[in-house]
This record gives C-alpha cells, structure tokens and sequence, in this order.
C-alpha cells in the first residue's frame, strides 16, 4: 500500500477540519460563562443547568423522543414490508409505480411534503372528519410516510444480497412459511431493521419543515422550539442542548461499530 | 427471480404490498393531486382559506396563481437564485468533498470504516444545530472576524453572516455527507494496477489523476451532484438562517406565502413549479440510462 501524498494528506485534514470546526466550537461555547455566544467569559456549565429548568424545551424534546420512536416502529413495518415486496416478488402490476413511490420522497423538497401533507389532512378532516385537527398524530404520520423511503432502501440492500438457500432448506424440510420469515429471514435482516430504525429516529427528531407545517397548536416538537428561539437570537441554551445531543449521537455510533466489527469477527 | 416462498399464498402477497402501497397512495402521491387542484383554486378569509374547487355544480378551476407568479420578477428571481446557488454550492461541494473521498479510498483498509463514520456522523446530528453553528461563527463578532481583526487583516468587522457566501457555505457544509459517499463509492471500486502502470510508463501523478482517476470516477460526481442539489434547491432553513434578501429561495418564498401570508393556493402553485423543476433533469437522466442500456444490449 502506498502512502498518501502529503497533498491528498493535508486536503483531506482541512476537510474534516471543515466538518468538525463547527461542531467542536459548539461545544466549547456551550462552557462559556458569559451569556454572549461569541465572547469568551470564562468556564461554567451553568447553561446546562438552565436546559434542565427550561420546561418548554423539555417537553417539547420529548414529545419530539415519542414522536421520533412511533415514526421509527411504522416506517419499519411499512419499509420492510415494501422491500420485501420489491425484492422478492418478482414482477408485478403497479411495480414501477410502487418503486418510484418508495424512492420519491427521498428527493423531494421537505417545503412541498410539508405542504401537501397538510393539505390531505385539511381535505380528509373535511370531508370524513378524521383526523381531528392538527397534532402530534398528523405529525407522525408525516414521518412516517418519508421516513419509509430510507428504511425500505436500507433494508432492500440487505435483502437483496441475502443467501435464499436457507430459506428454501427449510421450506424443502416442511416448515412453514410464516415460521421460515420469523426464523430464517427476520435474524438474517436485523441489523438492516435496526439500520433503518435509527435511521428513521434521527430524521423524525431532526425535522423542522414538515412538522411545522403539519403541527397543531400545543404540538411544538424540539426543532421548532430550537427554530423559534434561534430566530430570535443565540442563546447558550442551544449549545447545551446541541452538545448534549452530539455525545448521544457519538456514543451510540461507537457502540453500534464496535457490536457490528464483533458480529463480524465471528 | 423464482418464487421463493417466503409467504407462498398469493393472498399473503397481495397483503404484504397492499398495505404500504396503500399507505403510500393515500400520504404520498393523493396530496400532490390535491396540491395541484389547491394551486388551481383562488385565496379567501376562512377556514379552509381557499374557496371549494366545484361551487354550484360548476368547476372553478383558475390559472390565476400561476400567471401571477410568471409575472412577478420576485418568485422568478427566487426560482433562479434557488437553482444558481444549489448548483454553485454542488460544484463547490464536489471540490471540497473530493480530496476527501479519495484520501479515504486510497486509506489502508483498517482506516477506511472509521474515516467514512467521521464524515457520516455529522449527519446524524441535528441539521438545524449545524446551521446555527455557523451563526455565531459568521457573526459580526464571530471568531473569524476577531482573528481577521487580531491578524490586521481588515480595519472592521466584515458582514459575512446573511449574505449570499454564508448560504453557499451552509449548504456545502449540511450536504458534505452526501457528496462524499458516492464519490467514495465510485472511487473505491477503481483499479489501482491502472495507476501504477500509468506511473511505471512515466506519467506525472497528476497526469495519471486527470486522465485515469477522474474521468473514471464522474458517475459517481453526477450522483453527488444530484444528491446535493435536489434538496438544496427546495432549502428552507439554511436560507433563512443565513441569509438575506439577495438570497431568497423558493423554499423560503413558499414558507412565507404560506405561513406569512396564509396565501394557501399560491403557496401549493409554487410547490408544483418546484417539483416541476426538480422532476424534469430527473427524468431526462433517466431517459439517458435507459437509452444506454438500450445501446449496450
């Protein structure tokens, strides 16, 4: 193996420089004493401890946990059910059309979901009365919708590569087809599922546009109350919160490489 | 692809895709659709604050919206600045991500997963949180200007936040992830023999890039573009955050038209010129995949 050229060497330092800048100095500003973001006035976590008093941000935040883990449970069951039906069934009617709607909201601007999902809600309350107004519900139907498009793509790669002899064994040798999945098939694609549940949590806790758009009043999720306190000017709070959520977010990277690198070495 | 047999009923197979095929018509596609008739109707005080398509038996279908926005220079200027800065800030994040696709490529293996977590895991994190970093990053007495002010570079603070380079800037930095990926994909599949025998023959390192490396790796350039500038067009936050009237994006026009304005129908019109112009490079892209498969077979 060659080494890099200390050209490449010193491109690919600023760049992660360049990812990692920001974030480090969220983190050092979230220590700062003084309550002006952008000057120094020396170490203090009390910024912290005002987080923990902010009773609007907490219950915004968990509202926006219960919203993220229901969106993450739906969008797993639709995902796998869509990826099963892609890989596994061959050719059928409304093939293309099923595919092209599994991979379009991947791609689609969260400003238009946002909106035409408000829209189906406005038009379903008017004409079947369901659902009852704006809330935490129409929110995570949301999120469930686009977030069944990651999930599907995630767990239709796993499904694709997978060995389907052991399957077909075990069909040969009597057994039942719902018990093969629930055996065979179900363990062979759990790390996908638990891949795409994450996957799905994250972008359900990140999302500002569509639940903007599609929240009622008393359904204010985390990013909306982070969005309309940055709105109004920079507060230490947010780097608090921010730091707090990156050392979530590490360590859980951490251990979900370091499970999957001894899964591997078995 | 044989059956497998995995739910061997056929009626078990009709379940399995009649429910997310269902869930997926009723909350991803029929919204559009009604998108699309909302556009055609025309803004009232009320609730809903839009007057019913049919009213007395007859059809009130309206091109009102969209001629209005032909003939506002606003919503053109946003559709063009929204289109100019998304593939401005896509080429600018294919310079900046591929020095780093390719030094990850080319990485010993071992380091190959870890380099590529690092890049990914910025992702996970909060996109609003990573805007806001830059707020007071920018800012007039941000870090940058004070060192640029300690080093005597400038006399006074220079506006760097709100304005057209902190949008491009937000954008390169929020979408790095999704440059970075494909870039490696296509980059770590490429056969390093050609390399070194590019370089056995005599070839300058730099030859050998521009003639074998790059041209090789530019599937994997237009995926990174697309995958930048799609979302990048319809941005919302990052323009908002960062920038300023010169820099008014459609993403931001329809938020405003909607929420500010509570304009609704004009709000769902420029929602479907927004998908129009998104939908359009997709589909001549995928006309020229076809049309190469077609030649290859």
């Amino acid at each position: 193996m060659k080494r890099l050229s200390p050209w490449l060497l010193s491109m690919m330092t600023l760049g992660y420089l360049f990812l990692y800048g920001p974030i480090l100095s969220l983190v050092v500003y979230s220590f700062n004493d003084s309550r002006l973001v952008t000057v120094w006035g020396g170490v203090s976590t009390k910024w912290y401890g005002s987080l923990a008093e902010n009773e609007k941000l907490l219950s915004a935040a968990w509202l926006s946990l219960k919203i993220a883990a229901a969106s993450a449970t739906g969008a797993i069951l639709l995902g796998t059910l869509s990826a099963i039906a892609l890989v596994r069934f061959g050719r059928f009617r409304g093939r293309f059309v099923f595919s092209a709607m599994t991979a379009a909201p991947l791609v689609m601007p969260e400003v238009i979901t946002g909106l035409s999902m408000l829209l189906l809600f406005v038009s379903l309350q008017q004409v079947v009365g369901w659902p009852d107004g704006r809330s935490a519900l129409t929110i995570a139907i949301a999120h469930i919708t686009f977030a069944t498009a990651y999930v599907t793509i995630v767990v239709r790669a796993r499904l694709s590569q997978m060995d389907l002899s052991l399957e077909e064994a075990a069909l040969d040798l009597g057994a039942r087809p719902l018990r093969v999945f629930m055996t065979i098939t179900l363990p062979l694609i759990a790390p996908s599922l638990i891949a795409g549940w994450l996957l799905a949590f994250t972008l359900s806790l990140d999302d500002l546009v569509i639940a903007s758009f599609v929240s009622g009043p008393g359904s204010s999720t985390l990013p909306m109350v982070v969005f309309s306190s940055v709105r109004l000017g920079l507060t230490p709070e947010i780097n608090a919160l921010a730091t707090i959520l990156l050392v979530t977010v590490a360590v859980c990277v951490i251990f979900a490489g370091r499970a999957l690198r001894q899964r591997d070495q078995k | 692809m044989k059956a497998s047999g995995l739910l061997s009923g056929a009626a078990g197979r009709r379940l399995i895709t009649a429910i997310p095929f269902l869930w997926l018509v009723v909350f991803f596609f029929a919204p559009f659709l009604i998108v699309l008739a909302i556009s055609l109707s025309r803004s009232r005080f009320g609730i809903p604050p839009y007057e019913p398509l049919i009213s007395n038996g007859a059809l009130a279908v309206r091109p009102d919206n969209y001629l209005f926005l032909l003939g506002d220079p606003l919503y053109i200027t946003a559709l063009a600045n929204s289109l100019q800065i998304a593939a401005t800030s896509a080429v600018i994040c294919s310079l900046v991500g591929y020095p780093i696709a390719l030094g990850i490529a080319r990485a010993p293996l071992r380091w190959r997963t870890p380099l590529l977590l690092a890049v990914v895991l910025p992702f996970w994190t909060s996109f609003l949180i990573r805007v806001y970093a830059w707020i007071a990053l920018l800012s007039g007495d941000g870090v940058f200007n004070q060192a640029f002010l300690a080093l005597g570079l400038i006399e006074q603070p220079i506006q760097m936040l709100h304005s057209s380079f902190a949008v491009h800037l937000g954008i390169v930095y929020s979408y790095l992830p999704f440059m970075v990926l494909p870039l490696y994909a296509a980059l770590e599949r490429q056969d390093i023999g050609l390399l070194e025998a590019a370089s056995d023959l005599g070839a300058h390192p730099w030859r050998a890039f521009l003639t074998i490396t790059l041209p090789l790796s530019l599937p994997g350039v237009l995926a990174g573009f697309l995958l930048v500038f799609i979302p990048a067009v319809g941005e919302f936050i990052i323009p908002e955050l960062l920038g300023d009237s010169g820099t008014i994006m459609i993403g931001k026009v329809l938020w405003t038209e909607f929420f500010n304005n509570r304009d609704w129908p004009l709000a769902s019109a420029l929602a479907t010129v927004l998908l129009l112009l998104i939908v359009a490079p997709l589909a001549w892209l995928e006309q020229l995949r076809l049309k190469r498969d077609r030649a290859r077979r």
